[in-house]
Order: C-alpha cells, then sequence, then structure tokens
C-alpha cells in the first residue's frame, strides 16, 4: 500500500467506514473512524460536505473559492491540500482514480 | 464551583470475562465474574439505547473475548441501530471468515485484533494457548477480505520488546492500516506479574527509536499508536482524560466504572445498569462524582499547573501503590511515594520471575 498523496486532480472520497455526521447532542459535526473521533472546525466542515467522491480537490477550490471571494484561489487551494492530506493520512480518506 | 459535567463519548463494553487466553497481563479484576452472572442480550440492548440518548458515540465491544458471547452479532446490530460506531476488540482465536461476514452485515465498522508477539513459539507460551498465532492470522485474513479496517495491538512488555521492529513488519503484511504499541498498564494480572513485564529503561529507548523511524517511514500507510509506560515517565498519564469525563465502561455483570480497574477502589459503591439509568449514572452517582474535576485533589496535585491536563494521574494506580485512591499517582516524579516507582524500575534490571498465568481463581 502507497500513500495516498492529495492533489488538485486527485477525486477523493470519505474512506469506508468513516462516519461523517451532525450530532445532535453536542450540536455540531463530527467524524469518527476507528477508535478515534474528530471534531473538525467549521471550515474543515464546508471542505468535507464537499468531499464526494465526484468533484476533484481543485473543484472543491474552485467552489470555495466562488464562495469567499475575498481570498485568494492559491491560498484557499494551499489551506485545503493541507488539510485533506491530513485526513488522508489518518486513514480517512480514499481515492479510486486520478482524472 | 461544581463542574460542567459533558456527555460521555465511548463505551467500554466488557460483554463477557470468559477468555481462551491466559494472558499473564490480562486486565479484567483478578476475580473474575461467571456466565451466570453476565447481563442479557435485552440488557445490553438497553444499555446501549441508553448511552446513545446520553451522547455516547462509540462503543468498543470487549471483554474477556467478546466473541464468546452468542449473541454479539446481535448486540452489535444493537449499538449499530441507534447510530453508535462500534469497534470489536478481539483475540481472534474464536471464529473467522463466517463470524466476521456476519458482523459486518450488523455493521461493525472495525476491528481491534491484539497480538502477543511475533513468532508462534513466544506468542502461543504468553497467550497460555497453543495454536493462538495460527488462528489469529486467518483471522486478520477474514477481516481484511471483508473489507474492514484492521488494528493491530501488540501488547509490549520485556518478554516480547526486542521484536518491536517484527511486529510493525507483522503489521503491514497483515493489512493493518494501525498499530497500537501497548505497554502494559500494571493493574489487576499485570501487578501480580510486574516483575516479569516491565522493561528496562534501554530496551525502552530502543523501543521508542524504532518507532520514531517507523512513523517517518510509513507516513501515510500505518499510523503507530505508542505512549511511553507510566512507570519510566516523569508525569503521570491522564487517565481516561479524566474520571468521569468523557468514558464510561460496563462490567459482564453491569456494574458501571469510570474505569475498567475502578472495581478495586475500596469505600466506593459502583452502581449497576440492572437498578440504574446510564443518565442517572453518569451525572448523579457518588461513583462518577467522587474525582471528578480537581475539586477532590489534595497535593502536589492540587496548585499544580498540569492538573487539567492530566488530572492528577491513575486514581486506581494511587490506591494500588500507595493505599489511597485520593493521593496523587505515584509514577509522577512530584508525588512522594514515587519511591515505590523508583523501586519498580529496578526490579526491571534483575532476572524475570515466571508468569502467573490468568485464570478463575485467585492466585496464591
Amino acid at each position: 500500500m502507497a500513500r495516498l498523496v492529495v492533489s488538485e486532480p486527485v477525486v477523493l472520497r470519505l474512506a469506508p467506514h468513516i462516519v461523517f455526521r451532525f450530532d445532535d447532542t453536542r450540536q455540531r459535526w463530527i467524524m469518527m473512524a476507528p477508535e478515534r473521533l474528530m471534531l473538525p472546525d467549521e471550515q474543515a466542515v464546508e471542505i468535507l460536505k464537499l468531499v464526494d467522491g465526484k468533484a476533484s480537490v481543485g473543484a472543491i477550490v474552485d467552489s470555495l473559492a466562488a464562495r469567499y471571494s475575498q481570498a485568494p484561489r492559491e491560498l484557499i487551494a494551499k489551506d485545503v491540500t493541507a488539510m485533506l492530506q491530513d485526513l488522508a493520512d489518518k486513514g480517512c480518506l480514499a481515492s479510486d482514480a486520478a482524472h | 464551583m461544581t463542574p460542567r459535567i459533558d456527555p460521555p463519548l465511548a463505551l467500554l463494553a466488557e460483554l463477557t470475562h470468559r477468555c481462551p487466553l491466559r494472558c499473564p497481563y490480562c486486565s479484567n479484576p483478578v476475580e473474575l465474574e461467571r456466565a451466570s452472572s453476565e447481563l442479557s442480550e435485552d440488557e445490553w440492548r438497553r444499555v446501549f439505547r441508553e448511552a446513545a440518548q446520553l451522547g455516547v458515540l462509540q462503543v468498543h465491544l470487549s471483554g474477556g473475548e467478546p466473541m464468546a458471547r452468542r449473541d454479539l452479532a446481535s448486540l452489535i446490530s444493537a449499538a449499530s441501530e441507534n447510530g453508535i460506531y462500534t469497534n470489536l476488540i478481539t483475540s481472534g482465536v474464536l471464529g473467522g471468515e463466517q463470524e466476521i461476514s456476519v458482523f459486518t452485515a450488523a455493521g461493525l465498522k472495525h476491528v481491534q485484533l491484539s497480538f502477543q508477539d511475533v513468532t508462534p513459539d513466544n506468542n502461543d507460551r504468553i497467550a497460555g494457548l497453543a495454536g493462538a498465532h495460527a488462528r489469529k492470522t486467518r483471522f486478520a485474513a477474514a477481516v481484511r477480505a471483508a473489507g474492514l479496517p484492521l488494528t493491530l495491538n501488540a501488547v509490549v512488555h520485556r518478554q516480547n520488546l526486542d521484536d518491536l521492529g517484527e511486529m510493525i513488519e507483522m503489521a503491514l503484511a497483515l493489512g493493518a492500516r494501525r498499530l497500537e504499541v501497548a505497554h502494559v498498564q500494571y493493574y489487576a494480572w499485570a501487578l501480580t506479574n510486574r516483575a516479569a513485564l516491565l522493561p528496562t529503561r534501554a530496551q525502552l529507548d530502543e523501543a521508542t527509536r524504532i518507532v520514531e523511524a517507523a512513523r517517518a517511514r510509513l507516513k501515510g500507510v500505518l499510523a503507530i499508536d505508542y505512549v511511553v509506560p507510566d512507570y519510566h515517565g516523569v508525569r503521570p498519564k491522564s487517565c481516561m482524560n479524566g474520571w468521569g469525563r468523557q468514558f464510561l465502561n460496563v462490567s459482564p455483570s453491569g456494574k458501571a466504572l469510570p474505569c475498567h480497574a475502578a472495581e478495586r477502589l475500596p469505600g466506593i459503591a459502583f452502581p449497576s445498569v440492572r437498578e440504574h439509568s446510564l443518565a442517572d449514572i453518569w451525572y448523579r452517582s457518588d461513583a462518577f462524582n467522587r474525582f471528578r474535576g480537581t475539586d477532590w485533589m489534595a497535593e502536589p496535585c492540587r496548585s499544580c499547573e498540569r492538573r487539567e491536563i492530566d488530572w492528577g494521574g491513575c486514581r486506581c494506580q494511587a490506591f494500588l501503590l500507595a493505599g489511597d485512591a485520593a493521593r496523587a499517582d505515584p509514577v509522577c516524579a512530584l508525588s512522594p511515594d514515587h519511591g515505590i516507582v523508583e523501586a519498580a524500575r529496578l526490579e526491571a534490571e534483575r532476572a524475570a520471575p515466571a508468569f502467573v498465568y490468568r485464570r478463575y481463581t485467585s492466585p496464591g
């Protein structure tokens, strides 16, 4: 098995057995992985909602750049890639093939 | 001031104390609970429903060996149907492909499989069960064939720590994404066997070096969980992340405990899920409020700047080593009882005595 390297052409989905859902008790989004619970912040939640196995990382950056027009695309791309790489290294993301 | 009580994150469901293994470091109490006293399937279903309502997000199905329960698949369903993330903690010697495929259909999310060592000889000697290693290896393959994520749990101590490099290779070969290098913690059976198990400082330093190199080499391929054992540390572990803060344990007969070793503490009546709701137990029982927050602390914890980081360390260890659960954890170098731990470290440098294996009678 090789490390999943995140870049703009890559299409990501949640790895099997990762649960990303809204928790009614705590009134916040949570992500559950084997023996691990993550509490993604607001920015991470917005990114994760776009990880659907169809949109490439570049397309996710585009839609966020359109939504937050005051931030330069380059900066958004850097933040999004770093966050997704960290989750990939924790085994939370998978990719079928690069487009 | 009464501390704010957050809902629990996780429940350790000890479904049974029955187990075909006889590991001399077993975390089950020295006085094991019999099958006849175990909670029924319906009782566990109610516990999982109440746990979900209380806010529990993850259930760790453990034991003993949880696969000794014939209703395990149904219990996995019960937890999953309530939206709880289910994790099976198993020795992998009581089943294979067929069981795993039923568990997967029931909603199981993850398997943590224990190994006692790399070589069949030493694995089976430590586990006290011939053929265990071969069965575990087949079980790991079944887990991966079902597409479930696999964590290998390697319990390490002075009699296998030198094989750590090979354990990492074994985890990769078996298709695990995570490896827990779990140093034995000295409670229950492990405390009885401490002189045979506590690693030397030199062994520990070499192990730490191996883990750090492997983590760098295997980033994104294999995650390695590793914590230096508290006997060799300077400050105590943040045991359970604080008493009654995130975690509760239910024993096979239904006793609710803030951690699996707490039953040994004298003068605390641990409530049973047979008689109380989980919400009453979590928010209102004396047992769960006893060491919550920092008000119970004496010096040196009370004025310590780390009091809300390590929460005074482990209450059970304070009782087992210093005779009083409200004292500082003796593994802390600031504890007035720290000499007890220094003596144990010296003991580790001498020849190891024979194991006392886990069994259904008190050790002699």
